[in-house]
């Protein structure tokens, strides 16, 4: 249970910086400490007590494996992840060049 | 049949990869590719409708069969209800796609232009399509990326800063998704539609279930922009490029918002009467709210962008009542109806908003600014601009031979059927004040007197640009016909039927 908590915390950790940094770069890291944490926790779903790697073996008799399903998935949200947050720098670096700060008070044209 | 499933995400895809390829070699040419593609798609989705007779045909991507009945790869599953989505994305396509030729040509960079507006197609016709949990995750995000950067592609204050917002909040709701996405692989084992649904509905984990749909409800509310979660809509609609913000707001909230959560709360989870409560407050919120909001903008695209918020409160709403009413078990045919109008007002509003929106480039595209204290007896000068969007302010008001008249009316007859009297009447008081605000845009930028002397030599647009104008404001007339029995059956019936499974 308790890496499930620390999981839990670490998404917390991310959302807390996204919502309360007022610095977009930070903004940015906070969203990735938040996607990392539900990495941890999708691998977690597929982990099994004891078991080893999936690879099978035929001179072996096939033992308890981890379900390798959700690496995969892990490994999909990972690239896709990349894309995100490379948009992300990329639109940070023309707010910057427009603006001249990172600081989000300032960068207010828009009423929401 | 079944091979053709996969070529509506293949076009797309590969217009998308092949554009900035040999844009050099012969770019005239190319700009047509996209609108092109989407014709064929729009085509082939209306003959595979009208083919398949209310059945659905699977699609097993790399020909894995299932396993002891344990379906193993990715399944497309072309449905009515996913051939009606595809219909609307590709043909909203197709005109936003025209209307661009003129439009984007002031900007640099065309051919990414062409390039990402290919991959957000591609991306929707996939969630529309998909039959697997984490499939519509990743072309979702397919989507939401090309979008996220169409909207900034003007690459000015406002258009990074929207999209800025836009970005942080969908990639909140993107995890949010993943989170439900988890979660439901931990407790079914599976990511495949159908086979989490046997599970959880012969399943005792009922709460499980309900934590699991209000992290999905909350992801993609936020994607659907419903009242709590719309504070990047307005912004990302109103800054993005005129074709890029009726894509948006016409298609994109209702393909990977509405159709999601009709697609997972109705074919994958046992309906449950508290989600069906939570569905009629967002809407109300969104309607409510919404038109207030709307009504007091300034902004021609901002009104446009409170206005859909607005309406797609009417469309999940009808899903709501839907819900509430099968659970109750009073008779199903009162929740079919208000399906029935709920599918028939996502279709109107995106053939509406899609066309006003269009109105609004072109209003833009020919005085430079969008600010209704400016404009002004543009009736004259902008003769199609302005009755196509005469046209399609009625229909979006509810006047009666225009399609949003019968869409809205049948989800209040559903509303009073199904005993449900305060929404009814809040819906029909929304509808007065969606005329009141679009009467609002009619008198300030049609109708009144010139307010500048520059818009004395205003031009109407070049024909690339009105002929969608046009065939859309057509076609707000002409859906009206969906009422009629025989066409009712095939199109919109078929589509109800896939979603809540009555035979």
């Amino acid at each position: 249970m308790i890496p499930y908590m620390l999981c839990f915390v670490l998404f917390l950790v991310g959302l807390y910086g996204v919502l309360t940094r007022k610095n977009i770069i930070k903004i940015i890291i906070g969203l990735c400490i938040m996607e990392y944490s539900l990495y941890i926790f999708l691998a977690m779903t597929g982990y099994i007590e004891g078991g080893s790697a999936p690879i099978i073996d035929p001179s072996k008799p096939a033992g308890l494996v981890v379900d390798p399903l959700p690496q995969a998935f892990v490994l999909t949200a990972i690239v896709i992840g990349l894309a995100t947050t490379a948009l992300l720098l990329a639109i940070a670096i023309r707010l910057y060049k427009k603006y001249k700060t990172f600081d989000i008070d300032r960068i207010n044209t828009l009423k929401g | 049949m079944d091979s053709l499933v996969p070529l509506f995400v293949i076009i797309p895809l590969g217009i998308a990869f092949i554009i900035p390829l040999i844009w050099q070699v012969t770019r005239g040419v190319f700009r047509f590719l996209p609108g092109a593609g989407m014709l064929a798609m729009a085509v082939l989705a209306f003959f595979m409708l009208f083919n398949l007779g209310g059945e659905s045909i699977v699609y097993k991507v790399g020909g894995w069969e299932p396993v002891n009945n344990i379906p193993i790869g990715i399944h497309l599953v072309a449905d009515p209800l996913s051939l009606m989505m595809l219909i609307i994305v590709n043909m909203i396509g197709l005109f936003a796609a025209l209307f661009s030729i003129p439009y984007i040509d002031k900007y640099t960079g065309e051919n990414y232009y062409y390039s990402l507006f290919s991959l957000m197609v591609a991306g929707m016709n996939g969630v529309v399509l998909t039959g697997d949990l984490f499939n519509m995750f990743v072309f979702l995000e397919v989507s939401v990326i090309a979008s996220y950067s169409l909207v900034a592609f003007g690459s000015s204050r406002d258009e990074l800063e929207a999209s800025f917002k836009y970005q942080v909040l969908g990639g909140i709701a993107s995890l949010m998704i993943l989170f439900a996405l988890a979660m439901t692989y931990w407790y079914t084992g599976t990511v495949n539609i159908a086979d989490a649904s046997e599970i959880i509905r012969s399943g005792t984990g009922t709460g499980t279930a309900i934590f699991i749909q209000l992290f999905l409800l909350t992801g993609f509310g936020l994607k659907a922009a419903m009242i709590p979660f719309h504070a990047w809509l307005p912004d990302a609609h109103s800054s993005a490029p005129s074709p890029v913000s009726a894509m948006l707001s016409g298609v994109l909230i209702k393909a990977i918002g509405a159709y999601a959560i009709l697609r997972l709360f109705f074919s994958m989870f046992s309906l449950s009467i508290e989600i069906g409560y939570i569905l009629i407050i967002l809407s109300v919120l969104s309607m409510i709210l919404g038109g207030i909001l709307a009504s007091g903008q300034w902004d021609y695209k901002r009104l446009l962008a409170y206005s859909s918020i607005s309406q797609m409160g009417y469309v999940i709403m009808a899903a709501g009542i839907a819900m509430v009413v099968l659970v109750r078990g009073q008779d199903a045919g009162i929740a079919a109806l208000a399906m029935a109008g709920g599918l028939f007002h996502m279709f109107n509003h995106s053939i509406i908003k899609g066309l006003l929106f269009l109105n609004a480039g072109a209003v833009e595209y020919a005085t430079g600014t969008r600010n209704l204290k400016e404009l002004g007896g543009l009736a004259s000068v902008l003769p199609i601009t302005s009755a196509t969007s005469l046209g399609a302010t009625f229909s979006i008001a509810g006047i009666p031979p225009f399609n949003g008249f019968f869409s809205k009316l049948i989800i209040i007859i559903a509303a009073v059927q199904a005993r449900l009297y305060l929404l009814a009447l809040i819906a029909v008081i929304m509808s007065i004040v969606t005329l009141a605000y679009f009467m609002k845009v009619q008198r300030h930028i049609f109708l009144d007197k010139v307010k500048s002397a520059r818009f004395a030599k205003v031009r109407e647009v070049p024909w690339l640009m009105s002929l969608p104008m046009v065939v859309m404001a057509i076609m707000c007339l002409v859906m009206s016909i969906m009422i009629i029995p025989g066409v009712r059956d095939t199109f919109l019936m078929d589509a109800v039927n896939a979603l809540l499974s009555i035979k």
